[in-house]
């Protein structure tokens, strides 16, 4: 069988399963979960480019959607009056300037040879200044933190539309992926893995934590749908079920066409001379260093490139849910979601990412009320034996998600190591 | 005197407590990186099974009505790290050496780590749920010592709790124990062999699957061993485990990637580090401001960084390391 045969059936199957869940969960729901699961397909084909093309281990992906997520919460939430009127702008604006002397602090003592300080003298100098740095940036954001939680609770949005949200979360992405890029890329496998998490964590602490800016474990809602909404339907005279669908299945149109472009243009890519550059790079960066081409810069595009996707897509999840909470993301439901798609899918295909992010959110989310079910049965049947009935199965149904995306990423380790659509090697030329 | 009776109960003692903890589930991720070379990200999981487990068996002596005078958490432990290794032979078994008998990159085994802490926290919660558990729920109470410092001037005792003592006595006996077993044992060597290199090891006629093995078992007991005592120390949660795996690794990575002492030092370090780095200074400075001028002020809250972020601290100081010393205090493997 060929490899696009298999391809098509497996896609094929996919479209049966969709259908079939759309009859067991009303269109309704299979509406929003294809909707979500197109975002996620975004997010993985993000990762494909950096692990299935560059060999880069990102573990920070829940970083990158966070970010993501708070760009499209700052661009489309309505503005705050409240913080625009206080001297809220003026504090923060102070905060920028420390901010941007303490940068220029440290830039200066990092360039200190060139008046003559060297060797022990320049890392003590470097020390002091990131110290002295940190005081002031710190002696001028915290009472402007204080001050507009306040005041005003938090910064507020801009009010602007939600696609102008994604397009800035992909910017926004890009800027960090840019710093994170510089600092970790000169590790390797195990050790850039370890160094994503933790940025990521860093970065899931701060948004958690700048209440002023995020308004952290509080969240926000509602932000607005980027398409016509359920209400706007209904005011139209659809019934709820009907504007739901509606409302869900434009905005998926909406995603789909994003899906669709960036799917066009990553397998333009894949197939042109910079994708084979980056295979290369991935399969011996010793050779392809040899041959002139210059890794670093090459895997920080990549790395770059790959987590702009991420940023979009987390953006477009954040305004499919309409509320930002950072206290709900977790390395789980996030970056190790995405992981056990890219490789089940077959990494390196983006073909297979995509289909393996569709399979794998819906094994996601299906397997809670599949699992309940399960429950249900057996504690019906130990019941009528005697062994008494399972208790809290509504609460414990849900864990078995995490359970089940163990079982198959374990399971696809072994049985189908390169994935369900694996990476086509040609060997002709 | 005061301040330094203050500083000792708030930094000494609980990062002497929190550096045990990170110390003993370094151990484990360093070893095991050093014989299988990759990092094992399902040790976190392993630390909160090897906790349910004590947990099960000090729930089934408090049922029994069998009283010690110490803690019953650290009287099952030996039983409960024993079976928490038997459990990570096992896990090694069914999911990792499958992989490594087809000649996987070690990579690969990262990921069917996280498969393996997957599987474990759905089994975890499925059973636990998500709420929260104490040993001393049932009956025994936390004992706290206090030394009275009356003899060198301070109003204040020093103050910790009995798990806390015998936490620190418990690793110490540990890192005494696996020191001999590293250093003077046929085993023990053979595995520092192998860590430095697999392949020469094994041409001079090493058994390497048990030297693996052993890892297993010594990394497993070291994980129960760790959970236990920090959910004797806090309260036993099943989502102890990630909050606890990446300042681990972090540890890990400071010491030096397949160091064992190299683990202990940078567990230490973080612990420290984390317990200095929300440690509100002023408290120290206060008693100066009699003699400083009167236009210094000392403020009120003078810590380095606000507690939300301590667990950050753990992880600048690892991406840190990464960038000017990648290969740990002490020198560690690299992929």
């Amino acid at each position: 069988m060929s490899a696009v045969s298999r391809a098509g059936l497996l896609y094929l199957g996919l479209v049966v399963f969709i259908v079939a869940v759309g009859f067991w969960q009303g269109t309704a729901n299979i509406s929003l979960l294809l909707l979500q699961a197109s975002a996620f397909a975004l997010v993985a084909l993000g990762l494909n480019i950096q692990f299935g093309y560059g060999g880069l281990f990102n573990f920070g992906i829940m970083g990158f959607l966070m970010i993501g997520g708070f760009a499209v919460t700052f661009i489309s939430y309505p503005l705050n009056l409240k913080f625009w009127d206080s001297d809220g702008p003026l504090l923060l604006l102070r905060a920028l300037i420390a901010f941007a002397a303490g940068f220029a602090l440290v830039w200066g003592a990092r360039h200190a040879d060139r008046i003559g300080v060297k060797g022990g003298w320049k890392i003590a100098l470097t020390v002091l200044c990131w110290f002295v740095a940190y005081v002031v940036y710190r002696s001028q954001i915290d009472p402007a933190a204080e001050y507009i939680e306040k005041t005003a609770g938090f910064v507020g949005g801009l009010g602007l539309h939600p696609v102008l949200g994604w397009v800035f979360g992909g910017v926004l992405a890009a800027g960090v992926a840019w710093i994170v890029g510089r600092v970790s890329l000169g590790l390797r496998t195990d050790y850039l893995a370890i160094a994503t998490i933790g940025i990521s964590e860093i970065i899931r602490a701060l948004i958690k934590n700048m209440d002023w800016l995020t308004r952290g474990t509080l969240t926000v809602s509602p932000i607005p749908w980027p398409v016509p909404g359920p209400q706007d339907y209904q005011a139209s005279g659809s019934d709820n079920i009907t504007s739901f669908i509606y409302a869900r299945l434009g905005y998926l149109a909406a995603t789909l066409v994003v899906v669709a472009a960036v799917m066009f243009l990553v397998q333009r890519a894949y197939h042109g001379p910079w994708g084979r550059m980056m295979r290369a790079i991935r399969d011996n960066h010793i050779a392809a260093n040899s041959m002139g081409k210059n890794v670093t810069r090459r895997q920080l595009e990549i790395f770059i490139l790959g987590s702009v996707l991420m940023g979009v897509g987390g953006a477009i999840l954040v305004s499919i849910l309409q509320i930002f909470d950072p206290g709900s993301y977790q390395p789980i439901n996030q970056t190790f979601l995405i992981w056990v798609m890219v490789i089940v899918g077959g990494a390196g295909n983006n073909w297979g990412a995509l289909l393996g992010a569709i399979v794998i959110y819906l094994v996601w989310v299906l397997s809670a009320p599949l699992s309940q079910a399960l429950f249900y049965f057996i504690s019906d049947w130990s019941t009528r034996v005697g062994w008494g009935a399972i208790p809290e199965i509504d609460s414990r149904a849900p864990q078995m998600r995490v359970f089940v995306l163990g079982v198959v990423i374990v399971l696809a380790l072994r049985y189908a190591p390169k994935g369900l659509i694996p990476e086509v090697v040609r060997r002709d030329r | 005197m005061d301040q330094l009776i203050f500083f000792i109960n708030k930094v000494l003692i609980s990062g002497t407590v929190l550096g045990s903890i990170y110390a003993l589930g370094a151990i484990g991720v360093t070893l095991i990186f050093g014989i299988l070379r990759f990092a094992h990200f399902a040790h976190g999981d392993m630390m909160t099974l090897g906790a349910f487990v004590a947990f099960l068996l000090a729930l089934a002596f408090y049922h029994y009505g069998i009283t010690f005078p110490i803690p019953t958490g650290f009287v099952v432990l030996p039983i409960a790290m024993a079976i928490t290794a038997a459990v990570a032979l096992g896990i090694d078994r069914t999911i990792y050496a499958p992989l490594r008998r087809r000649g996987a990159k070690p990579v690969t085994l990262l990921i069917a780590s996280i498969g393996a802490t997957l599987m474990m926290q759905g089994l975890i919660r499925l059973f636990f749920g998500t709420g929260q558990y104490s040993f001393f729920d049932y009956g025994e109470n936390k004992s706290i010592i206090r030394l009275d410092m009356s003899w060198l001037g301070g109003s204040r005792p020093i103050t910790f709790t009995e798990p806390q003592l015998i936490m620190i006595v418990v690793t110490a006996i540990l890192i005494v124990a696996l020191n001999y077993f590293l250093t003077r044992t046929r085993l023990g060597k053979a595995m520092r062999a192998m860590a430095d290199n697999a392949d020469l090891a094994q041409v001079s006629g090493i058994n390497t699957q048990l030297v693996v093995r052993v890892t297993w078992i010594i990394a497993g007991a070291l994980a129960c061993a760790a959970g236990t005592m920090l959910s004797l120390d806090v309260s036993l949660k099943p989502d102890l485990a990630f909050n606890i795996v990446l300042p681990i690794f972090a540890a890990a990575i400071v010491g030096g990637l397949g160091q064992a002492y190299g683990a202990i030092a940078g567990g230490f370090l973080l612990g420290f580090a984390e317990t200095l780095a929300v440690f509100n200074w002023a408290t120290l400075l206060r008693p100066l401001q009699g003699v400083l001028p009167n236009w210094i002020v000392i403020p009120p809250d003078l810590s380095l960084v606000p507690t939300e972020y301590k667990l950050t601290v753990a992880f600048i100081i690892l991406i840190m390391t990464l960038l000017w010393r990648p290969t740990g205090i002490f020198k560690g493997a690299s992929t």
